[in-house]
């Protein structure tokens, strides 16, 4: 028996292409059940996101089971040619699908999104009996590789972006956001995404002040929050957690000067300030005050690239992890086919080729 | 015979403390088990220790300066293992096993168990008083601990540089609320551990050390008070419990109201 995996990926090919091959969640089952059943398939697991539509199979003869794979797609979907897709056999496909578990092929480095992806994916293939054991064991195995790697190296480590960034920051400052109240000063897109993501984490409420207020009202019912006046916004700020700065004015909008009687008011709750804004709206000397704590979009990005870089120090470290967990699952299969549960088939030349890519 | 538990418990925070080490040195700080199991036992062993010892002395183990450090060290942990888990904060056992580990060792190595015979008779205020206000100096230690723990976090999110460690300290918010609640309970205890004392009549009222430790008191009251009701800085309230816990321990050095080797 054979496990073998035919593919196509971001690294691979543009979305334009992807999508032609992609399969709806809600079908992605009852496919993996009908490839199962094809002739020359045995076992079949199809994982299909917006980065990556990949079929996993457990075959008999190698080059029958990727035949009978190209098939199937080709009849339900579009022709699977060309430099866009690639195929592995049995140990490249074992290796592949650990790093793609372990985030390690994502767009972003390290994400963790691609195991939920992947593990429902096997679900809805094992609830339609497309799965027997060598695919149970290998997600499986896939899965238990996913945790080991992202416990014990760094690979998940920190934010990648400058949205997410922040969110990390105001959870560090005040745990659950939950009772935190946000104001965005400007209504620009980058101060619209980070809202967002603060939102998304569920922060109380948020004021949305901006010079047109039409433009404030706009993205405050995009965010479910409040529109002030520009004029106003200091009136609304003793009860604000998070302040978002982001105008086009050419000075500082928040000075220390301004903000220290402020918070000499409420001297026990931590004001976070994220300054998005080129010029930079919030002056650096708040980020003196006691309880304050500012951070610009430069050191948002740094922290970012930071994040990114750690992440790619990991990477030799994650391989190693890998190649641990490949070689036991080689030797289980090796046994297996010993204990005349599966008989090996030499890989096909194309596969070795792939093989050698990867 | 004795000794063998609290040597055993000592290793145990050893071991927490040195995989803590190597962990962060690592720059993978995992929420392992091994800390928590490594406190537990510690836990234990200083239980049986103070266990046998109170058999053995038909007393609270309160008699010298050797055991107060070993039964404010079981007090420590004791706060840590009732508000640890509840905070989430995993790492306030990090912090916590090193300086058990520092209290035991210089208890074996630098103070000694030397055998004294208490000046007061066994009385039951006396029990309570000395008890009580070595578990409340116990929630003391660990708001200073959290307070260590609060600045270390605070100084790198006002420098932005931020350390592996940043990733698995608690946030601030929660390391000031675990903060101001320890002080709280302290003084609420030694409040009682005080007032249990002022029943023992001239001989805990006309002790110097009464004075200093009513100044402690007054101390931490003045503290609790103002971080409970938010009227200064957390940053503030952090360094004052880093700075008391300091007073307090000056005070445990001296204590010899009693005897000459601190008993009780």
């Amino acid at each position: 028996m054979e496990i073998l995996c035919l593919g196509l990926s971001h690294q691979t090919a543009p979305v334009e292409l992807r999508e032609k091959f992609a399969i709806p969640d809600g079908e992605v089952g009852a496919t993996a059940t009908a490839l199962s059943k094809t002739a020359g398939v045995s076992e079949a697991v199809i994982v299909s996101t917006c980065n990556r539509v990949e079929f996993y199979v457990a075959a008999e003869q190698a080059a029958a089971g990727l035949a009978a794979v190209r098939e199937f797609v080709a009849e339900r979907l579009a022709p699977a040619e060309g430099a866009a897709f690639f195929q592995h056999a049995t140990e490249p496909t074992v290796r592949h699908l650990f790093r793609v578990v372990s985030g390690l092929e994502s767009m972003v480095l390290g994400e963790t999104e691609i195991l939920g992806q992947v593990k429902k994916a096997y679900a809805a293939a094992s609830a339609g009996g497309a799965t027997a054991k060598h695919l149970n064991k290998l997600f499986q195995r896939a899965f238990n590789v996913a945790k080991d790697v992202r416990t014990n190296t760094n690979i998940t480590r920190g934010a990648v972006s400058v949205g997410s960034a922040a969110v990390d920051l105001a959870e560090k400052i005040f745990g659950k956001l939950a009772h935190c109240q946000v104001m965005i000063l400007g209504a620009g897109e980058t101060s619209e995404l980070t809202a967002g993501a603060l939102q998304a984490r569920g922060v109380k409420s948020i004021f949305v002040a901006n010079r047109s207020y039409d433009r404030a009202a706009a993205l405050a019912v995009k965010m479910n929050g409040t529109a002030i006046h520009f004029d106003e916004w200091q009136r609304s700020f003793h009860d604000v957690d998070i302040l978002i700065g982001s105008t086009a004015a050419p000075h500082h909008v928040l000075t220390a000067a301004q903000l220290a009687p402020i918070m000499h008011t409420r001297p026990a709750r931590p004001l976070f300030c994220i300054d998005l804004a080129v010029p930079r709206d919030i002056e650096p000397a708040v980020n003196d005050l006691d309880g304050v704590y500012l951070y610009d979009i430069d050191s948002l990005q740094a922290m970012a690239d930071h994040s990114m870089n750690v992440r790619r120090q990991e990477l030799t470290l994650c391989e190693q992890m890998i190649e641990r967990h490949a070689t036991e699952f080689d030797a289980w299969l090796a046994s297996a086919w010993q204990q005349g549960v599966v008989k090996p088939v030499p890989p096909t030349p194309g596969a070795a080729a792939q093989q050698a890519k990867t | 015979m004795d000794h063998l538990p609290l040597a055993v418990s000592t290793f145990c925070f050893l071991v927490g403390f040195a995989y803590t080490m190597h962990a962060l040195g690592a720059r993978v700080y995992r929420a392992s088990r091994l800390n928590l199991v490594a406190i537990l036992g510690g836990f234990v062993g200083q239980t049986v220790f103070l266990y046998l010892r109170g058999q053995a002395l038909g007393r609270c183990p309160l008699t010298n300066r050797f055991e107060v450090l070993i039964f404010l060290s079981w007090a420590l942990v004791l706060f840590y293992l009732l508000i640890g888990p509840a905070y989430r904060l995993s790492l306030l056992g990090a912090f916590t096993s090193p300086l058990v580990f520092l209290f035991q060792t210089g208890a074996l190595l630098l103070v000694g168990d030397v055998p004294s015979q208490p000046k007061l008779a066994l009385n039951g205020w006396l029990e309570l008083h000395a008890a009580i206000s070595v578990v409340a100096y116990g929630a003391f230690a660990l708001a200073c601990v959290a307070g260590v723990m609060y600045l270390v976090q605070e100084r790198q999110l006002k420098t932005h540089h931020l350390h592996s460690i940043f990733y698995h300290l608690p946030p601030i918010r929660d390391l000031a609320v675990a903060n101001a609640r320890l002080i709280i309970a302290g003084f609420a205890l030694l409040t009682i551990g005080l007032g249990a004392g002022f029943k023992l009549g001239s001989v805990f009222t006309h002790s110097p050390l009464t004075a200093w430790s009513v100044v402690v008191w007054l101390g931490y009251g003045g503290l609790a008070a103002l971080g409970g009701l938010q009227r200064i800085s957390q940053r503030r309230v952090a360094w004052m419990s880093v700075a008391a816990f300091g007073g307090v321990l000056v005070t445990l050095a001296g204590l010899r109201f009693v005897t000459e080797n601190g008993a009780l």
